[in-house]
């Protein structure tokens, strides 16, 4: 499933809401997530799973082609950890 | 930068503030997308969101685990887990976002 079959699936469900309207509020949700991790939070949605924000330490990495040693700064990634619920129907359980 | 965590009332908020339906019907189209989210995953499909990132479910074949503690061996039995992977849009946001 991709976006846009996201955006019809819930256009379909609501005949009352304007295409473009249903499009501004998926896109709005993803945003919000995203916009959140930038700005260092977590967003917790129990039952579907939890984003937060990892920090990875400096290093010393390799440039794998030379093996020339260079420096890699601290830096932070996006993490989403799976929601308990979601977890369980995916194996076929509630 | 004090940590925040956001829930369902967040998202659902932003959607009132954009589109200005009830904070009802707001809290319920947030629902739905979830919903949907996980429908398909549960059906083995991915979601594929652009400029956002992909959850994926892969398969986990069976193995032997130990409990840490005892030393224990446990069977593991194969399950399938969710995997999710950020797009470089979203990577980039939360690097530069999170610099100090």
């Amino acid at each position: 499933m991709i976006r846009s079959e996201l955006i019809q699936k819930i256009a379909d469900e609501n005949p009352h809401l304007y295409q473009r309207d249903v499009e501004r509020i998926v896109n709005t949700i993803f945003e919000e997530i995203t916009e959140a991790m930038a700005n260092g939070n977590r967003v917790e949605l129990r039952g579907f799973g939890a984003f937060s924000v990892k920090q990875r330490d400096a290093r010393i990495g390799r440039n794998p082609r030379t093996g020339e040693a260079v420096e890699v700064e601290e830096k932070h990634v996006p993490f989403f950890k799976t929601g308990k619920l979601l977890r369980d129907r995916l194996n076929g359980k509630s | 930068m004090s940590e925040k965590t956001l829930t369902r009332m967040d998202l659902s908020e932003a959607v009132f503030r954009e589109v200005g339906l009830s904070r009802n019907d707001s809290a319920q189209l947030v629902e739905s997308v979830l919903q949907h989210m996980s429908d398909a995953l549960v059906r083995g499909e991915q979601v594929k969101i652009s400029s956002f990132g992909t959850f994926s479910v892969r398969e986990k074949a069976a193995r032997v685990g130990r409990n840490p503690k005892t030393g224990e061996e446990v069977p593991i039995n194969p399950r399938r887990v969710l995997t999710f992977r950020p797009s470089h849009l979203m990577k980039d946001r939360v690097t530069e976002g999170n610099k100090r």
